[in-house]
């Protein structure tokens, strides 16, 4: 049964752009190799971290939200510690409100809030 | 009322007359969802110094407070809230 899931990770800013989209492209991969199917992608780019990590103060922030079963999610995070260009990661399992929640500020964004 | 209150000079006025009725926003505005990837929602439930507000400070019912506990703290890992800090706001 596949449940829906979402990843948010950071990366560390010393890598140049096109290392940062190669990164994230894998994971997407990742996901789609493993049976996943991914249902939205952000990508909010360069923030300033609340407090520094391994001496970094700003990180490079990607979201996937994607359906997948659920051993594939410790595959997943092994990957993750795994790959040293990722400093912090957070999988959350989404319940209905979550999904609904998600749903509806997508479709917030994508239609154009015209003031009549 | 007002009369009585004007002769009494109060230095600060007693505790029974500001008490306004609490009300838990979430159950109020209908949010079924905490979500813990906007850090400035999260900032009206937590002090100054980042902490999380009690429950009876805020007056948000239980289910909301513990959902809210862990949306903070998730967002803290994810170093979109700080820990510990000086001025939040």
């Amino acid at each position: 049964m596949l449940n829906q899931y979402e990843t948010v990770f950071i990366i560390t800013p010393v890598l140049s752009d096109p290392q940062m989209k190669e990164t994230v492209q894998k994971f997407k991969n990742l996901i789609t190799d493993n049976g996943g199917e991914i249902v939205h992608e952000e990508e909010w780019g360069l923030r300033k971290l609340a407090y520094p990590i391994q001496k970094k103060t700003t990180g490079f922030y990607a979201l996937i939200e994607f359906k997948a079963s659920p051993d594939f999610i410790s595959k997943l995070e092994t990957e993750y510690r795994r790959d040293e260009r990722i400093i912090r990661f957070l999988t959350v399992k989404l319940n209905k409100y979550a999904i609904e929640y998600n749903r509806k500020k997508r479709e917030k964004n994508t239609i154009p809030t015209n003031k009549e | 009322m007002s009369q009585s209150d004007s002769e009494i000079r109060y230095l600060t006025p007693p505790a029974f007359e500001i008490k306004k009725k609490k009300y838990c926003r979430f159950k109020k505005n209908g949010i079924k969802y905490i979500d813990y990837k906007d850090p400035n929602f999260l900032k009206k439930f937590l002090n100054e110094q980042g902490k999380i507000l009690p429950r009876r400070i805020t007056g948000t019912s239980l289910k909301y407070q513990r959902q809210l506990a862990t949306a903070v703290k998730r967002a803290r890992h994810l170093a979109l809230l700080p820990f510990v800090t000086d001025l939040l706001k």
